[in-house]
């Protein structure tokens, strides 16, 4: 089971900035070991963020997203209280929710 | 001629040197890339410093009898001696050596004498640079620091000490006495603030906003494992978001103390609004006229102070009505045979240095010729340390990076173990030998050449070339990444790129370099090479590069 | 949140140029420059491995936001989609191999590619003053 992400939401007026930080390789499947073998690909596919449970962003991404992933948005029609949850998945199917509440 | 000072005794050009008429009712005393240099020392400004494009003959990149020119400076004077290379032994002689914090210190107590509320600004490499602060991991600075009086400082060099470090002095020497402020250091997860971004001051009932700018390619230059958890960057958005900030606080004056370098500090002016002024370091350029650039928000004066002690910028502001009206720059030569040392300070040097003077002081063989570092390309004291390598470690090419610090020495002077020290005084000078393809040498003089010579400052990271030992090359600073080195020879033979060649360098920013296994020191390996000379070490001939497409050019020495 | 209605274009990210990532995700013509995109990114990294990188945009009916690195092995390093519940701003941190073009390309709803790129550049490093 992966770490839990570290997710900062604030709100700002009726906006609320989302920064959430993922534990994840995400091994780009182009290194080598030291024996030479290719090093399989190993990283998130698939993100998405929900408000108070309803859809509000859906991402894609590929090896090219650094280790230990970063991503910032922001809510439109957000307040403190609120709850945001983000949800990843990986290449191996393995997947992780984590949620924050707006201050 | 020695032109007006000629025959003036030392006294009396010491107080017209230093006569500086008051002006306005907001001054600012700014000194820069002082590198830890507590005693008066020799420092050689110059004879190469190029510009490309449209920086080219432009300030800062002037040098000599055009440098002079453009500051309307006679040759042959004490001013002269202290901006140019020219004449650089007879006026060293006749003028004597510059910077040291005791006269130093002399200079600020007179002007903040002629200055009521005058805050003394640092622009930061003040704790690196020299035995005494790599040995007390830059406490003898830090200690000298405040008791000059400096009020706020900003940092580049100072982040080689760690980050750990860097917070200890800031959280406890400096707490209640120094501000350490920076705009554009954030942690590396959230995006967090390190430092205050900055300081509003009260001088003589003008609110005036000190920013502070670190070196904003700190994690690049130098080893990133000092700064691990924190990133850098100009964060021109960030800074127009700070200006505008204390500007609605009240501020009527804004300054940034800025560690970007000349370059980068001359285009951010021309695209930031509402600063005033921006005090800057980095690259070392003792500019003794202050550009003044326009821009969106009117117009923003950018200055910077030279390195080693050895200048003081002075800027006087003229506060009126809510802004600043007017304003007079001076930058003024540290010269110590005409300021007096100060007691206090003295005695702080002193003490500081007592528990080392004896290692300090040890000679290690006399210089036959003048020995310097600076210079776009090379230097005669680079050269010592590239022949030293090479001859050491049985190397046929050596790397000896373009670093802006490290002092002078005159022709017969002795080579101390202090002024070793004062040439290779990093927390990661490990000195290392590597294969390399031919291949893999032009890639690393393209990617030094890029930093130095792009035609965008914002892609500068404001060093010298690296310095080259062994091989010679052809450089063009005007054609394009990955084609400005050409006829790279070893022994006049072609480098040939699938061939590997043996090559000595020092001060490896790569993680991996710092836990090699026997990696020594640098000085050692000079030390070594200085001890075999037998006491003494003949003129140094420094290799540099074929240069075309630039000359003839207010930037290199005709 | 559910992933349910998510899958992973595995086209667009095997792509090797932004055109055809581009193309994967609808975009009819071939991308144009355009000054309502936005491209945040540093103009030197300061770490190969952590570069960090933004994409926004001011025009409207965008469905898609997408940032690229030109010469990464594959070039597509992230998809977001626009949503009336987000702005379209979003921020990540990527690899960089080499010095390269990055690119933020907003996909509108009628399969126009508008673009904004900048040379970020990866160093070697060392030196200075
Ligand atoms: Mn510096
Ligand atoms: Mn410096």
């Amino acid at each position: 089971m992966a770490d839990p992400m570290r997710i900062r939401a604030q709100a700002q007026g009726d906006k609320a900035l989302v920064r959430v930080l993922m534990s994840h390789e995400m091994e780009t499947g182009q290194r080598k070991d030291a024996a030479g073998k290719v090093i399989p690909a190993w990283h998130i596919t698939e993100v998405a963020a929900a408000l108070n449970g309803k859809p509000v962003l859906a991402a894609e991404w590929g090896p090219a997203v650094a280790k230990n992933p970063f991503l910032q948005f922001t809510l439109k029609g957000a307040k403190a209280g609120d709850k945001v949850a983000i949800t990843w998945k990986d290449n191996h199917g393995d997947t992780r929710t984590d949620e924050a509440t707006i201050s | 001629g020695l032109g007006r000072w000629a025959d003036a005794d030392a006294a009396t050009a010491g107080e017209s040197l230093y006569d500086v008429p008051r002006f306005g009712n907001v001054s600012l005393l700014h000194m820069t890339d002082c590198h830890a240099q507590l005693l008066p020392v020799y420092f050689r400004e110059p004879s190469v410093n190029l510009g490309i494009g449209s920086m080219s003959g432009q300030p800062p990149h002037l040098v000599g009898e055009a440098l002079l020119k453009a500051a309307n400076v006679p040759r042959g004077s004490a001013p002269a001696y202290a901006l140019t290379y020219l004449d650089f032994e007879a006026a060293a002689r006749r003028f004597g050596k510059v910077g040291g914090f005791a006269h130093l210190a002399t200079l600020v107590q007179r002007l903040k004498a002629t200055r009521p509320g005058a805050l003394l600004l640092d622009g930061g490499d003040t704790w690196q640079g020299s035995a005494t602060a790599l040995w007390t991991k830059g406490q003898d600075m830090v200690d000298a620091a405040k008791l000059l009086g400096v009020d706020v400082m900003t940092g580049h060099w100072e982040f080689t000490l760690g980050m750990d470090r860097v917070k200890e002095v800031v959280d406890k020497d400096f707490a209640g006495k120094v501000d350490f402020i920076a705009q554009n250091v954030k942690t590396a997860d959230f995006g967090d603030p390190v430092f205050p971004p900055y300081v509003i001051r009260q001088i003589n009932g003008v609110p005036t906003a000190i920013i502070g700018q670190a070196f904003p390619y700190t994690p690049i230059a130098n080893p990133r494992y000092f700064v691990a958890d924190w990133t850098f960057g100009i964060q021109e958005d960030n800074l127009q978001k700070m200006v505008d900030e204390v500007r609605g606080k009240g501020a009527q004056a804004v300054v940034l103390l800025s560690h970007n370098g000349m370059d980068v500090d001359l285009k951010l002016a021309s695209r930031v609004r509402g600063i005033d002024a921006i005090l800057g370091g980095h690259t070392h350029d003792g500019m003794p006229v202050a550009s003044i650039v326009r821009n969106a928000g009117g117009q923003t004066v950018v200055t910077n102070a030279g390195s080693n002690g050895k200048f003081l910028g002075v800027l006087d502001l003229d506060v009126r009505g809510g802004k600043v009206q007017d304003f007079r720059y001076k930058l003024l030569p540290v010269l110590s045979d005409l300021l007096p040392a100060d007691a206090p300070m003295q005695a702080l040097i002193d003490r500081v240095r007592a528990p080392y003077a004896a290692k300090l002081a040890e000679q290690l063989a006399v210089t036959e010729g003048t020995l310097y570092r600076r210079g776009n390309f090379n230097g005669t004291g680079d050269q010592l340390i590239l022949d030293a390598l090479m001859d050491v470690q049985g190397a046929e090419i050596a790397f000896s990076p373009g670093f802006r610090w490290g002092t002078s020495l005159l022709a017969g002077q002795p080579i101390t173990r202090e002024w070793l020290m004062d040439m290779t005084a990093t927390t990661y000078s490990f000195a290392t030998v590597t294969q390399m393809t031919g291949e893999n040498l032009k890639t690393v003089l393209e990617d030094v050449c890029d930093n130095l010579f792009n035609a965008d400052p914002y892609y500068q990271q404001g060093g010298d070339m690296v310095r080259v030992g062994g091989m010679q090359y052809t450089c063009d600073p005007r054609a394009a990444m990955g084609s400005r080195i050409r006829d790279m020879r070893l022994g006049g033979k072609p480098i040939e790129a699938s061939r590997v060649y043996k090559v000595a360098g020092w001060a490896p920013v790569a993680e991996e370099a710092r836990t090699a296994q026997g990696a020594k020191p640098v000085w050692d390996v000079v030390e070594t090479w200085l001890q075999a000379r037998g006491g003494k070490v003949t003129a140094r001939q420094p290799n540099v590069p074929k240069l075309v497409g630039v000359l003839p050019n207010p930037g290199v020495a005709a | 949140p559910t992933l349910a209605r998510a899958s992973w274009t595995k086209s667009a990210f095997d792509a090797r140029s932004i055109a055809d990532a581009v193309k994967a995700y609808g975009a009819g013509a071939a991308p144009a420059e355009s000054k309502d995109v936005t491209l945040t990114a540093p103009d030197i990294a300061e770490n190969g491995a952590v570069v960090p990188m933004g994409v926004a945009t001011t025009l409207p009916n965008v469905k898609h936001l997408l940032l690229l690195v030109e010469k990464n092995p594959s070039a597509l390093v992230a998809k977001f989609d626009v949503s009336d519940a987000v702005e379209a701003n979003f921020l990540t941190r990527a690899k960089m191999g080499q010095s390269s073009d990055v690119y933020a390309v907003a996909i509108t709803a009628d399969g126009k590619a508008l673009f904004a790129k900048k040379e970020v550049k990866v160093t070697l490093g060392g030196c200075g003053g």
